[in-house]
């Protein structure tokens, strides 16, 4: 009988193996060599117009690129997108969480035009906010007197921070929809009981509930808005110092056709994200996604 | 009240489509009237479509989109299903390392890979070709479909395997009998966000890529020039915009509650 047993787990073990065998190397082989290799490109100077003057050269290229304005501008203006718009998304979602689950009517329509925005291409979306921008083909731009306000920083920045928050506001408040249908209503009922106002239930009680909730998409949407490319490769092309990070090394691959530099970009980008993404783990504690016991 | 709320929903539905109903209302807007500010044509046309359909650019872009995205997703959902199989029924060590490494990839930063992708898919005489955007459209949709699949495949009731295992069937028998049809609703669902994933990049489209051969159509929109240099295209993408939208609001419309399911399974109940 132990016989069988173990005859049998081993037969398991081998094919839950088999089975995530092809996954798991399609994975790795797409991400981590490739990785791997950029940091390896990173210690070399390697631009595809000079190929005969390749060469190891240590640290240097990081030295060039942490050294650069451009970088560190881009830097912060990615910083600043991310901070800004995952921080007005995270009230709107939670404001249209809200309304998916309360409301009674049109339950059905509001659902589907909140889908709309996740599922249309970010291209499309991105086009759409430019003409509605730009003198002219445009409704939005007669708002301010000053005409054109993708030509301007502080105005193009805000259009992208726009942009952005039209497209993941739905799949925010998805997210957060989720965690609100796990806060028990005999709960509400009795804080309402007690005396609470309806800010005091939501802050006392619906709040801690969803707190995991709340943390998944705070780090999907963080990790997300750093990578924000699309958006401002058709609004602003990163005209007028609207550079993101993303931009930054794209420009620098295919327009200047420096893999070198173009790999310190990559890899510094990469280190950004996993610091980024380690800081929220360790918020998270056991509720992190893919761990076991913190599951129901 | 109720008032309150409906006014609510009014708000939501008007921010969530007014982009889409200016890009639509462009695109049917003549050369001449396309700078004078109305939602609502004064003057309908269907030429920007025309224009845009005997393109060779757009058409070959539109081919290239719906067969990378169709083959991606493919074997991105049959090779996630297997693993969410496996992760969701299967008892066996390094399950928690594959769950680990699809999490790591979701939040893993795509134009990290550019630069490193660019250079072996020049070597290995894959860039600019479908298979170029095959291989990381799938890579970066196996977590999706690996989360999604395994939270529909812990709700099913798996007595039912046992049952056909009783009656003499192998565990792959059973998984393929018994279980499959069982757990084709979820496979579509995620086969939909799979879809919508690879339809909608950008990053790689542009950079891995260089000619009409693979470019699809996000990437040829930002390369869209009018029927001659000098003729503006903004009726022209609008016109290829809203074609390439049709699909997402047909998927929408009809699988909206399949689509809340699964985004929302996938990231919250793992």
């Amino acid at each position: 009988m132990t016989v069988r047993v173990s005859e049998g787990k081993r037969a398991e073990r081998r094919l839950g193996w088999l089975l995530c065998a092809p996954a798991a190397i399609v994975m790795v082989a797409v991400t981590a060599y490739p990785i791997l290799y950029s940091v390896w490109l990173s210690l070399q100077r390697f631009d595809l117009k000079f190929p005969d003057e390749r060469e190891f050269v240590g640290l240097s290229n990081y030295i060039t690129v942490l050294s650069n304005e451009y970088w560190w501008t881009a830097f912060g203006v990615t910083m600043l997108i991310t901070v800004v718009s995952v921080a007005i998304e995270l009230v709107l979602g939670m404001g249209l969480a809200v309304v998916m689950h309360r409301t009674l009517v049109g339950r059905g329509l509001v659902r589907t035009s909140a889908l709309i925005p996740y599922g249309i291409v970010t291209v499309v979306a991105a086009f759409s906010w430019r003409y509605a921008w730009t003198p002219g083909t445009g409704y939005l731009a007669n708002l301010f007197s000053d005409g054109a306000p993708l030509t301007e920083r502080a105005s193009s920045l805000a259009i992208i921070i726009l942009a952005e928050i039209w497209k993941t506001t739905p799949f925010m408040a998805l997210l957060l929809l989720a965690g609100l249908a796990l806060v028990p209503d005999d709960l509400l009922k009795a804080a309402s009981m007690d005396g609470a106002t309806a800010w005091q239930r939501f802050v006392k009680v619906t709040l801690p509930v969803m707190k995991p909730a709340i943390l998944v998409a705070l780090l999907f949407r963080t990790l997300d808005a750093f990578r924000v490319f699309d958006n401002i490769y058709v609004l602003t092309a990163g005209a007028n110092e609207t550079s993101s990070v993303s931009m930054l090394a794209y420009n620098n691959l295919l327009r200047g056709l420096n893999l070198g530099i173009g790999s310190t970009m990559s890899v510094l980008i990469f280190i950004s994200v996993a610091i980024m993404a380690f800081i929220f783990v360790k918020l998270f504690g056991t509720a992190a996604p893919g761990r076991e016991e913190g599951r129901r | 009240m109720k008032l309150r709320w409906g006014l609510l929903d009014a708000v939501v539905v008007v921010f969530a489509l007014l982009p889409v109903l200016w890009i639509v209302s462009l695109s049917f807007k003549t050369t001449a009237t396309l700078t004078d500010g109305n939602l609502i044509p004064r003057e309908w046309t269907l030429e920007n479509y025309r224009t845009i359909f005997q393109t060779d650019q757009f058409v070959r872009a539109l081919v290239n989109s719906i067969g990378i995205a169709l083959i991606s997703t493919t074997i991105a959902v049959v090779l996630g299903t297997m693993a969410a199989y496996a992760v969701a029924r299967l008892d066996f060590p390094g399950k928690g390392a594959l769950v680990g490494v699809s999490l790591l990839i979701a939040m893993f930063p795509q134009v990290s890979l550019v630069s490193p992708l660019f250079d072996i898919e020049r070597q290995l005489g894959i860039f600019d070709t479908w298979l170029g955007l095959i291989l990381p459209y799938i890579t970066f949709s196996l977590p999706l479909a690996i989360y999604t699949l395994s939270a529909f495949f812990k709700q099913i009731p798996w007595d039912l395997e046992k049952a056909a295992k009783m009656d003499g069937a192998t565990q792959a028998q059973a998984f393929r009998k018994v279980i499959a049809p069982l757990a084709a609703p979820g496979v579509f669902t995620s086969a939909i966000l799979v879809f919508i994933f690879c339809w909608n990049d950008f990053l790689f489209a542009i950079s891995l890529t260089s000619t009409e051969r693979s470019r699809t159509v996000p990437a040829a929109l930002s390369f869209f020039t009018g029927a001659s240099q000098f003729e503006d295209p903004t009726g022209a993408i609008s016109a290829a915009a809203v074609v390439i939208t049709i699909p997402i609001i047909l998927f929408v419309l009809f699988f909206q509650r399949r689509i809340v399911a699964g985004l929302t399974s996938g990231a919250v109940k793992g």
